[in-house]
């Protein structure tokens, strides 16, 4: 009998580690590994001879020297004897706060843009096109720096706001108002809005350097348990829908256990608003926000607000027709349609590029360079880099953080994503 | 039976027009504006806001002065002219600092040098952007060369350039009317031209530098069929990089002295305004593409290392903004370096932008990989394609289409980050040019004019770019719905 005999097996040949497609692979890795490798180890060794030859080391000790100059806008207490370290903190803080404020202004108007662009009404569908195009075909920069520049170069000085006796007597109107009931003042060098402020405060205590505003927590736990106690509402309501088929009336329930606590809290400490008061050569009391801040924070919107609008247009467009008339023949009026079959299908199109745009915002508020904006890289990698001349801990400080706090969005956002996603068996 | 009808219809009546709300104007006006409550609130408000844009806007645009020395001057005669208190744009300051606007500080005798170059480069972009559309091509250099003409007449009124600039348009409409394919190799050769045109110096760096890749592609062409792609490629590289590195400069030397032909130098500080913004732009757009499908091969290879890298690199790159990027390039790329090495600010802020767009181009294209199935994949491994073969005929072809829209978007966002580079020092046309313009005494307090002239000449690139793009899509669309 002839058995069929295995093909011979050939030895191991040196050119197999190129022809052979099983070594190939590895042969391609080890010399990439080799090149990566060597690749590393020059960049680091051109480092440390060129820190050798500036006489320089790597050392983190100057964060705690220090700082030496003001921020002007501080959600923790700052001076400038403060450390470079606290500086680089208020600078992230004030690059969140930008963010936090940009991306909620941004999606509201991205929203109302993009579903806007799909209206039936042709001229406010022609706006919103213009609107769109208009923001995204512009650098970011020109905005920022136009609207810091119309706010700190157009609005009056503050010397404008002031009513002397003999223009009262004269009758004369002063050159520039107040505006929305006397509240708000934009001179020239800042905005002036009224501040909200507590008679009888339920104190707090400073671990740190951090201030913990007993207040503030108390705030925000009611306003958590008003959160929950609807939900459970809710659900009750729910309940009773899909059993007797009727769902009761809630709205007014709703607005009472949503707001009711948080405002007989708020009256029962006492919260009132300090307005802003012209006195001597500028306004008192209040809050004052920068002009800088304002403008990142408007073009930032507006910027930003541009491209969810097409995020959200693309989002409904991909919904297909059909379920709109299927809704419609279900007897769906149509906002109905869009609240319960268009927009929950539409957001799981509309949730990646969301996620992507708020990145984007986030890391665009370091334009804020611009216009003197101090936020973390105004304070880390510009003045205190400059001060101390520590390049490399200063950059290395600031990416590490700026990517930290992107893992942490875009993470945050797939958690979301992954809640909303279609759940298939 | 007889019928009792006294009258019968023989004929058809003739179809009677609509009533008058349901045609024409009216039902337009009726579906399209007033077609319920809402509707006819956000009409309403629309009609309001256009008003309200239109009254801000019209007398200060119809005001417009277009000759005067200082800001003071043009607001005396918009005073003289509309009374008053009226207000107006000074379009006389774009007037007397457009050339800065557009080539920075470039020494004014040669402006017909960055001049050249873009008509060039709209030469060599034309049979890449309408590959298969000769009359496309046709148009868009005969269009170029007579707007150079005009523009060159306009500048210095040199005959002599005039003259060359003519015969040599005369040559390129004729390669392109007879065979458009050549044109290519002119496109090849663009970035040594257009290197040479704006820097100047002699002729023979540049020549060097595309030699190397001469001798790339040539030894890469000789080894491939004994040795295979990978190891040709790479054969052709290092040969080209020891060109580069130890050969190049010893022949280029000789060749200069013994032909010394070249244009005066311009230093790259000279570099400013739309020249800079377009420079970075174009050189990162072109370089980043190449480089963003190598890393979305990386991304999408079963080599873990080289996966490992790729996303390294590119998660890296898309979680710190690009403004990092561009301090690195200024402040930190002097200590990765060898001691002593000092190139240029404006390359080294190419480099680095270029590194930016690929990460993001690089993302994009994976996800055009990812949305092509995975019987293309198949189908490219059963016709017996190496994995070159199929990515180049059968994957990237259809991968790229898909990721159009993307690829565009990022080239137009890359064009619009070039106005950061003012923020390490560079004359960007946004920053660097109107703080110099509007820091002069004359011009104090203006702010809309400049913004709206720079604001405008990108809407126009960037707004063109996604035509471009939506065209290419309707003409790649292969599907039939």
């Amino acid at each position: 009998m002839a058995h069929a005999l295995d093909a011979p097996k050939p030895g191991f040949r040196p050119s197999m580690l190129i022809y052979d497609t099983r070594f190939r692979a590895i042969t391609i890795q080890v010399i990439v590994l080799i090149l990566f490798l060597l690749g590393v180890s020059w960049l680091i060794n051109n480092t440390i001879e060129n820190l050798a030859a500036k006489d320089k080391d790597i050392n983190f000790a100057f964060l705690w020297n220090r700082a030496g100059y003001d921020i002007d806008q501080q959600l923790i207490p700052y001076t400038n004897d403060s450390t470079h370290f606290r500086a680089a903190i208020i600078g992230l803080l004030n690059t969140l706060v930008v963010a936090f404020f940009g991306c909620i202004f941004a999606t509201i108007i991205g929203v109302f843009a993009g579903v806007l662009r799909l209206s039936k009404n042709w001229l406010i569908g022609r706006l919103m096109t213009v609107y769109v195009e208009v923001f995204r075909n512009v650098p970011l920069l020109l905005w920022i720096i136009l609207a810091f520049t119309i706010f700190s170069e157009t609005r009056p000085q503050p010397r404008d706001y002031r009513i002397t006796d003999e223009m009262v007597a004269a009758g004369e109107a002063p050159k520039a108002s107040m505006i929305l009931w006397d509240s708000v003042a934009i001179t020239n060098r800042g905005s002036n809005i009224p501040m909200p402020l507590l008679e009888r405060p339920l104190g707090g205590f400073e671990v740190q350097g951090v201030y913990v505003n007993f207040s503030l927590l108390a705030v925000i736990a009611v306003i958590i348990g008003s959160v929950m106690a609807n939900r459970a509402l809710l659900r009750k309501t729910r309940a009773i829908q899909e059993e007797t088929g009727v769902r009761p009336v809630t709205w007014w329930k709703s607005l009472g256990i949503l707001f009711g606590p948080v405002v007989v809290l708020l009256v029962a400490m006492g919260f009132h608003l300090e307005y802003p008061v012209l006195a001597g050569f500028n306004f008192q009391g209040g809050l004052n926000v920068a002009h800088s801040f304002t403008a990142l924070l408007i073009a930032l919107s507006l910027y930003t607000g541009a491209y969810i609008a097409e995020a959200v247009r693309g989002g409904i467009l991909a919904i297909s027709r059909g379920q709109t008339e299927a809704a419609y023949a279900l007897g769906l009026r149509p906002g109905r349609t869009m609240k319960l079959v268009i927009l929950p299908q539409a957001l799981r199109v509309i949730i990646p590029p969301l996620i992507s745009q708020y990145l984007n915002l986030t890391k665009n508020t370091t334009l804020g360079i611009a216009i003197s904006y101090l936020d973390l890289k105004g304070t880390l990698g510009g003045i205190t880099l400059n001060q101390t001349g520590r390049e490399l801990e200063c950059m290395m400080l600031m990416m590490l953080t700026y990517l930290i706090l992107s893992l942490i969005i875009s993470s945050m956002m797939n958690l979301y994503n992954n809640a909303m996603k279609l759940k298939e068996r | 039976m007889t019928q009792s009808a006294s009258f019968v219809r023989a004929e058809m009546l003739a179809q009677q027009i609509p009533p008058v709300t349901e045609r024409g104007a009216v039902k337009w006006v009726r579906e399209n504006l007033f077609s319920g409550w809402l509707n006819t609130v956000l009409t309403i408000l629309g009609i309001a806001a256009v008003f309200w844009m239109v009254k801000a806007s019209l007398p200060w645009l119809l005001n417009g002065v277009w000759t005067a020395n200082s800001l003071a001057e043009c607001r005396e005669i918009i005073a003289a002219n509309a009374g008053e208190g009226a207000h107006g744009a000074c379009w006389a300051l774009i007037r007397e600092r457009w050339h800065q606007f557009i080539f920075g500080f470039y020494p004014q005798d040669m402006y017909w040098r960055p001049v050249l170059a873009a008509a060039l480069l709209i030469v060599g972009l034309a049979p890449v952007l309408f590959s298969d559309n000769r009359r496309s091509v046709l148009t868009m250099i005969g269009v170029t060369g007579v707007l150079l003409l005009l523009v060159l007449i306009g500048l210095d009124g040199d005959v002599l350039h005039i003259g060359a600039v003519a015969v040599l348009w005369a040559g390129l409409l004729a390669v392109a009317w007879t065979s458009p394919g050549k044109l290519l190799w002119g496109t090849l050769a663009y970035p040594a031209i257009g290197f040479f045109l704006l820097w100047g110096g002699s002729i023979w760096g540049p020549i060097g530098v595309m030699a190397g890749f001469g001798i790339m592609v040539i030894v890469g062409r000789a080894l491939q069929s004994r040795f295979g792609v990978v190891v040709a490629t790479s054969a052709g590289f290092v040969t080209a990089c020891i060109w580069w590195l130890v050969v190049q400069t010893m022949v280029t030397t000789v060749l200069h002295n013994l032909i010394p032909l070249g244009l005066p130098s311009v230093d790259s500080d000279q570099f400013g305004g739309f020249l800079l913004a377009f420079v970075i732009g174009v050189t990162a757009i072109s370089a980043s593409l190449p480089i963003g499908i190598l890393l979305a091969l990386g991304r999408q290879s079963d080599m873990l290392l080289i996966k490992t890298l790729s996303v390294g690199f590119i998660e890296f790159i898309r979680g710190v903004p690009l403004i990092t990027m561009l301090f690195t390039a200024s402040l930190l790329l002097q200590y990765f370096l060898p001691p002593q090495t000092n190139f240029d600010l404006i390359l080294r802020v190419i480099i680095l932008v270029t590194l930016f767009a690929s990460a993001y181009i690089a993302e994009v294209i994976r996800g055009g990989l990812a949305a092509l199935p995975r019987g293309q994949y198949e189908a490219a491994d059963g016709l017996g394609l190496d994995y070159w073969q199929a990515q180049r005929l059968i994957i990237m072809p259809q991968a790229l289409k898909i990721s159009i829209p993307g690829i565009v978007s990022s080239f137009i966002g890359l064009f619009k980050d070039t106005t950061l580079v003012a923020l390490v020092g560079l004359a960007d046309p946004l920053q660097g040019i109107t703080k110099i313009v509007r820091a002069d005494i004359n011009w104090k307090g203006v702010y809309w004019e400049p913004f709206l002239f720079v604001g405008l000449i990108f809407f126009l690139v960037c707004f063109g770019m996604s035509r471009y793009s939506m065209y290419l899509e309707r003409k790649l669309k292969t599907d039939h719905r």
